[in-house]
């Protein structure tokens, strides 16, 4: 009784302060001064069409390489804390539907394409590396529950993510070479809208898409093993 | 916003309550991350319709896909119903 008193209690102050938050801000509402700098001089200072992907890149490169190495250690952990749940093999398994062994084998590619054209475009359309790695590793995904047998490679996952990481940390220590910031955009702005502009936006995002792809992949297989072999 | 993304959009707001209400009500684990991942659906293409298309694929893609994905493989792993 006494728990449940102090639930509510607990809704109530938080519900409280979240009405007086929403009042108070009203929805869709004038920009904020930061907000409309961003959305005013995005395209003149870094050549990124999107204005969302040149503040993560650019204005806020730094924090995403801290989100990098989140993920990163995230996927580490879980892999240490599965590597001995490892247990035996079941004997029978059920088969993959027809339906999912054949809609897997036209999606796959598709999956890989889109994901990659993701990150691609990153400073022209929506979406950028995360969302792309991500895409990527949801066709591995698929791959996985359609064919039992099929196994991602882990050494090679391994060298291709910390290839990435290590590129990333390369492309910010050239920018501190050249121009005396950690992730100084050294190429230039380029003409907007183009494939190949906004300097080093679609590089760092190739490579976190990359590296995000490998490593979701590596995730899923290590999560996939340890239940199958149950 | 028109009259009728407007409603769509309070329509979809519900949707989501009642996901969400699903989620904290229900013993059966499965149910709850089907549930959550609806919830996680709708919001992205709340985030569209409010004009945050980056925000959308990556709510899409994380929330809906690969966080679902990766919580039936833990539910499997454990177990499926929740003690009372």
């Amino acid at each position: 009784m006494i728990r449940k008193l102090f639930v509510l209690f607990l809704l109530v102050i938080v519900g409280f302060f979240l009405a007086s938050v929403v009042v108070s801000v009203p929805f869709g509402a004038e920009k904020t001064i930061v907000g409309r700098y961003y959305l005013n001089n995005t395209i003149g200072e870094t050549g990124g069409v999107n204005a969302v992907t040149s503040i993560v890149v650019l204005y806020r490169g730094f924090d995403t390489l801290g989100e990098v190495t989140v993920l990163f250690l995230a996927a580490t952990g879980l892999a240490a804390i599965l590597a001995n749940t490892r247990e035996k093999r079941k004997k029978h398994k059920e088969k993959p539907s027809l339906i999912m062994r054949v809609g897997t084998d036209y999606l796959f590619p598709a999956a890989i394409v889109f994901g990659s054209y993701i990150f691609l475009h990153g400073h022209l359309t929506p979406g950028g590396g995360f969302p792309g790695g991500v895409v990527i590793a949801s066709g591995f995904l698929m791959l996985f529950l359609a064919q039992w047998h099929y196994k991602a490679d882990e050494l090679w996952l391994k060298v291709i993510e910390s290839l990435a990481g290590m590129t990333y940390v390369l492309i910010g220590l050239i920018g501190l070479w050249k121009l005396g910031t950690f992730l100084g955009n050294f190429l230039g702005k380029g003409t907007p809208n183009m494939l190949l502009s906004a300097g080093i936006i679609p590089l760092i995002y190739i490579v976190i898409g990359i590296k995000v792809g490998s490593e979701m992949t590596g995730l899923l297989q290590n999560l996939r093993e340890t239940t199958e072999n149950e | 916003m028109s009259t009728l993304v407007l409603y769509l959009a309070l329509a979809m707001a519900i949707l989501m309550l009642v996901g969400a209400f699903v989620v904290v009500v229900t013993k059966d684990l499965l149910v709850a991350v089907i549930a959550s991942a609806v919830v996680d659906l709708v919001l992205a293409i709340l985030f569209y319709i409010l004009q945050a298309p980056d925000v959308a694929i990556t709510q899409a893609s994380i929330g809906a896909g690969l966080t679902t994905a990766i919580f039936v493989v833990v539910v499997r792993k454990t177990k499926r119903f929740e003690d009372d």
